[in-house]
């Protein structure tokens, strides 16, 4: 009998799981000169999209955009990989409009493998992570299920819904991940045994039918866009323009609500086996059916997987009934009269991160050098996913380097409103990303993600000189283009009131600026390019953000108003060795929840749910006294 | 010693006893202030209160800043914000009516009237963000589509027209505007109460003016003579009626005239009368009417007056048919030389007051500046919102002033925006596929 030796290997960062938060954490770490090791249960499983095979959608699209800005991969590979594009809410304001790409799936994966593969730095290890070592509340590495140590300063934890994953339908319970992947049964305990509270969180997804058996002339034709726009700002428009794939809208109807009232007590959901949390933004078709009683039909689109294959994804009926009422109630939707089912739907449940245990910089409080990302973090979409990847990735590796994390903050992105709200919210549910969310969304446009947030690439080392020099160019143009059109005076003479009148525009009386005349509703700034002959040539996007910085001025100036009062509290830092006990007169339930979540700043303890204004102003008051106290 | 316990015992300071007293111990949370709270009984009268007041400041005590008790008690979290600005109104108040309001404010009526209005921008909100986060569900479209099916309620979970839409909020939005204009309009006049009303006494010289300032206030104050134009300074006087307080004012009598000391009184007269709530006009019903008269009740016409002629004693040659020739107001006829007339005046004022343009009672009022300051903030959102509506901009420009608004209101009540909108979007919309 031979003897075990277990290997030992070294590097600067190992990321556990290759979903979407582990590949940008792998890439961005490695491309911060890292050496890097990334973790996962099955190489074939890298970036895969075991849900719904959409990147982008309303605010997820703004977080595909903020990645691309900071340096992250997502936008760049869906680029390359979509089979369908639309911009959603183009009627509305350029704040909300959000790009959403329906993906062919195992290309995205396999690209996104091949980006990891290339990777300089970094190496890719099938191998399912057991135990997190740590040396006087330092991590310094990660055992493997096969013993063998792999040493690091710093670990990044990506482990999606693998941990103790248990799918669900009707009687049928099995501990597997997605798609019957193998799940991870030992971190949770060493995460516990490090003083690391773990919840229990839900979710779901649909069925898959094969596309030969479903009759798509019942249903509408839903096209994508004719102009694509493209997620990644480095990827030429020209290249995105491609023959697109139609999805199709059905709808439930009486009889699918029927059939699932009638069997509700055989749900999993309403009979009690799962117990763990779901989310309200994404609810199981049963759940919609016994919520909303007064609907009598609910939407469902039916969405390609892929070119590679006919199966469809049937989205807004995700569901964990039992096999015989799946079946049914899918066939009682019109169109899939006759669908055969590839594969049934059904709920996962897995353990993540309980709230109030994160630091802004996405590292674990409990010990130091221990990020995470991703539905670990309790979050759900693959969007919310990879931005916190590419965010833990980026710290991880700063703190190796002596430097200070990247902290984005709410007011400048998305992506800081998701960690944000990751760090102080209660979160009972998976997390999603939603416009909703974002007070300050007039100045977190996605079409202006770059202008917010290159500069944090560029400093992470992410952004090279050159795409960094060619945002800052672009920036000085849309200065310049503004300056110019407000300086121009527009004389009432006989081609400017022919030019007026052709908009349905009121004439002039007397003289006014061209920014004037481009800030009415009726007017923008490509059509005044008729009456300013001394245009410069500008590219698309400076022409674009000119138009908005005039024609949303006074939108975006009140915006900045409430940044600004934002930023104040946001700035009044409070220190990490606040004793809460010290600070008279707070309430009981504010003092457990500031002792709870450690706030970092004042704008931070008044977003904690149960802490009041006048909770906040016994700190402001505890704290002027600190501060004469410390300086003495 | 155990919590609210009362002791008895003697005030010394160092060997000299001060006073006999009783000494009430209250342990925080359970006092007031949610603080430990002392309270000293005294048994003596103001000398030795003076004496047990200065020994306790020698040992290091302090005196209380106006209102710091009910500060701490909402530092303390033991009230909220518009709790503790009543609680300090009924410390201040200085009559039953202002009386009557703030504790109509502690019961919480502003706080009704405002949740009223937060909560339909709310629900507006969670309508406007169901539909940018969820278009395909949701979506509040500006065209129609025949495969789509629409609503008009806009709490229906459905799409719906943009049009359509814009017009229920910009309904909504005229009623809540309506009702932060009655708010602080109500307020100004909740101001009158608290402060007394302005009230302006004006007639021409020698009319009777400070004769009826002294009757009014029982006091000599105003030098009373024959000649005219006597009064020079402006005389104020708090005087209470029935249970309303009038902050009175006596001019110099306005008529053209050359003398400089008296011209200026003159001029501080017209801004008096102004700045008033109420102008009494005062009118010797003995003498003729003139330019003079004529000239006053042409400036007062349109303001809050009552019309006294005075001299009743005295042989009338003024009706009044002749004043309301010049104006609207009530007359009535008075001998401030006899005191006669007055209860008359009294009802007439309490008349105006109590029934009239002002329904205070009814009415909930907001109790201080901030909070009126927070209602102007309220308006100029949501007039903010109409003209987005106006210029039919899309609807996320709407949700960026509403959201505003519904903060602004928030504050009066010590509240901030938080999940409320997540929450509710949740609650009324199937959201997500």
């Amino acid at each position: 009998m031979s003897e075990y030796i277990p290997i030992k290997e070294y590097y600067d960062v190992v990321i556990v799981g290759a979903g979407h938060a582990g590949c940008e954490a792998a890439l961005a770490c490695a491309r911060m000169g890292m050496e890097t090791v990334v973790f996962t249960v099955s190489v074939d499983s890298i970036a895969l999209m075991p849900c719904n095979p959409n990147i982008g959608g309303s605010s997820k699209g703004h977080l595909v955009r903020e990645i691309d800005a900071i340096g992250g991969e997502m936008g760049k590979v869906i680029d390359k990989t979509f089979i369908q594009s639309k911009m959603l809410n183009k009627s509305k304001g350029p704040a909300v409009h959000s790009l959403r790409a329906q993906a062919d799936k195992a290309d995205y994966s396999r690209l996104m493998r091949q980006r990891l593969e290339a990777q300089e730095h970094l190496t890719i290890v099938q191998q399912e992570a057991s135990e997190i070592m740590t040396e006087d509340g330092h991590v310094t590495g990660v055992r493997t299920v096969s013993g063998a140590y792999y040493y690091a300063k710093a670990v990044v934890l990506c482990t999606g819904v693998y941990l103790k994953a248990r799918c669900i339908y009707g009687e049928v319970s099995q501990y597997t991940g997605p798609n019957g992947l193998m799940a991870a049964n030992h971190l949770s305990q060493s995460l516990t045994d490090l003083g690391i509270r773990l919840t229990r969180f839900k979710t779901g997804t649909p069925a898959r039918i094969d596309g030969r058996t479903i009759d798509f002339s019942k249903m509408q034709i839903q096209e994508g866009d004719k102009t694509v726009v493209p997620f990644s700002f480095s990827t030429d428009p020209a290249d995105v323009q491609i023959d697109q794939v139609p999805c199709y809208l059905t709808y439930t109807n009486e009889n699918t609500h029927k059939i699932i009232r009638d069997n509700i007590d055989r749900s999993p959901l309403y009979a009690g086996v799962i117990k763990s949390t779901g989310p309200r933004y994404c609810p199981s078709i049963e759940d919609k059916v016994m919520r909303f009683a007064e609907k009598d039909k609910h939407q469902v689109f039916i969405e390609p997987e892929g070119l590679y294959t006919n199966e469809m994804y049937i989205d807004g009926m995700s569901s964990s009934m039992p096999e015989d009422v799946q079946h049914a109630m899918y066939r009682s939707v019109a169109g899939l009269e006759n669908a055969r089912i590839v594969r049934n739907a059904y709920a996962i449940e897995y353990d993540c991160l309980a709230y109030g245990q994160l630091k802004s910089s996405l590292e674990v409080k409990a010990v130091k050098g221990l990020f995470s990302a991703g539905q670990f973090n309790g979050s759900s979409g693959y969007e919310e996913a990879a931005a916190q990847g590419l965010i833990a990735g980026i710290n991880a590796a700063r703190e190796i380097q002596g430097k200070a994390p990247i902290i984005l903050d709410r007011s400048e992105s998305y992506i800081g409103v998701l960690i944000d709200d990751l760090v102080t919210k209660e979160n009972l549910e998976p997390y999603r990303m939603m416009t909703s969310r974002s007070e300050y969304r007039l100045l977190l446009r996605q079409d202006n993600a770059d202008l917010r947030l290159r500069r944090y690439g560029y400093e992470a080392g992410l952004i090279s000189e050159n795409e960094y020099a060619a945002l800052l160019s672009m920036e000085q143009a849309i200065a310049d283009e503004i300056a110019r059109v407000s300086a121009i005076n527009i004389g009432g003479n006989e081609k400017v009131q022919h030019f007026l009148e052709e908009y349905g525009s009121s004439r002039l009386n007397s003289g006014v600026s061209l920014k004037d005349l481009i800030c009415r509703p009726e007017l923008d700034y490509e059509k005044t390019a008729a009456i300013d002959p001394d245009r410069p040539e500008l590219s698309a996007r400076v022409r674009e953000q000119v138009n908005i910085e005039i024609k949303y001025a006074g939108y975006i100036e009140r915006q900045k108003k409430q940044v600004e009062q934002f930023r104040k509290l946001e700035k009044k830092v409070i220190p990490d060795d606040i004793d809460y006990d010290d600070v008279k007169s707070l309430r009981l339930e504010a003092r457990q929840k500031l002792k709870e979540f450690r706030p970092g700043s004042i704008g931070q303890a008044s977003r904690l749910s149960g802490v009041t204004p006048a909770d906040v102003t016994m700190i402001l008051v505890y704290l002027e006294k600190y501060y004469v106290n410390h300086k003495a | 010693m155990k919590t609210h316990t009362i002791h008895y015992g003697v005030v010394k300071d160092e060997d000299h006893i001060i006073d006999e007293a009783l000494v009430m111990i209250m342990r925080g949370p359970r006092t007031y202030t949610a603080e430990d709270t002392v309270e000293i009984d005294c048994h003596g009268g103001p000398a030795a209160m003076k004496q047990v007041l200065k020994a306790v400041l020698s040992h290091g005590a302090r005196p209380a800043d106006p209102g710091e008790f009910t500060k701490r008690a909402f530092l303390n979290g033991r009230i909220d914000l518009s709790e503790a600005e009543a609680v300090m109104d009924v410390i201040d108040a200085r009559n039953d009516y202002a009386l009557k309001s703030a504790v109509k404010v502690l019961r919480g009526s502003v706080k009704r009237d405002i949740s009223e209005i937060r909560d339909m921008i709310l629900s507006h909100l969670a309508r406007i963000e169901a539909s940018l986060d969820d278009p395909e569900h949701l979506g509040l479209e500006e065209d129609f589509d025949e495969e789509d099916t629409y609503v008009e309620d806009y709490l229906e979970p459905e799409k719906m027209l943009a049009d359509t839409y814009r017009s229920v909020l910009g309904g909504d939005i005229d009623a809540a505007i309506r009702k932060i204009d009655r708010m602080t309009e109500n307020y100004d006049n909740g101001r009158l109460l608290k402060e007394g009303i302005r009230t302006v006494i004006l007639g021409k010289p020698n009319a009777g003016k400070s004769s009826l300032l002294n009757c009014l206030s029982g006091e000599e104050r105003a030098i009373v003579t024959d000649i005219a134009g006597t009064t020079r300074d402006i005389l104020e006087e708090t005087v209470n009626m029935g249970g309303l307080t009038l902050i009175l004012t006596d001019t110099a009598g306005i008529r053209d005239t050359d003398e400089v000391v008296e011209r200026i009184g003159v001029e501080r007269a017209k801004k008096a009368a102004e700045e008033a709530d109420l102008i009494l006009f005062v009118a010797d019903s003995s003498r003729p009417f003139d330019e003079n008269d004529e000239a006053i009740l042409t400036e007062i016409k349109d303001r809050k007056a009552i019309a006294l002629l005075n001299k009743s004693d005295l042989e009338a040659v003024v009706t009044p048919a002749d004043i309301r020739k010049y104006a609207e107001m009530p007359v009535i006829t008075i001998s401030a030389k006899n005191e006669s007339g007055f209860e008359e005046l009294q009802n007439s004022i309490k008349h105006l007051f109590d029934t009239g343009a002002l329904s205070y009672n009814e009415e909930s009022f907001i109790a201080n500046e901030r909070q009126r300051q927070a209602l102007v903030e309220a308006k100029a959102s949501l007039l903010q919102v109409k003209q987005s509506l106006d210029l039919r901009l899309p609807e996320d420009f709407y949700a960026i002033d509403l959201t505003d608004a519904y903060s602004a209101l928030g504050t009066i009540l010590g509240e901030e925006v938080g999940e409320d909108v997540i929450n509710e979007i949740f609650s009324r919309f199937c959201m997500g596929k």
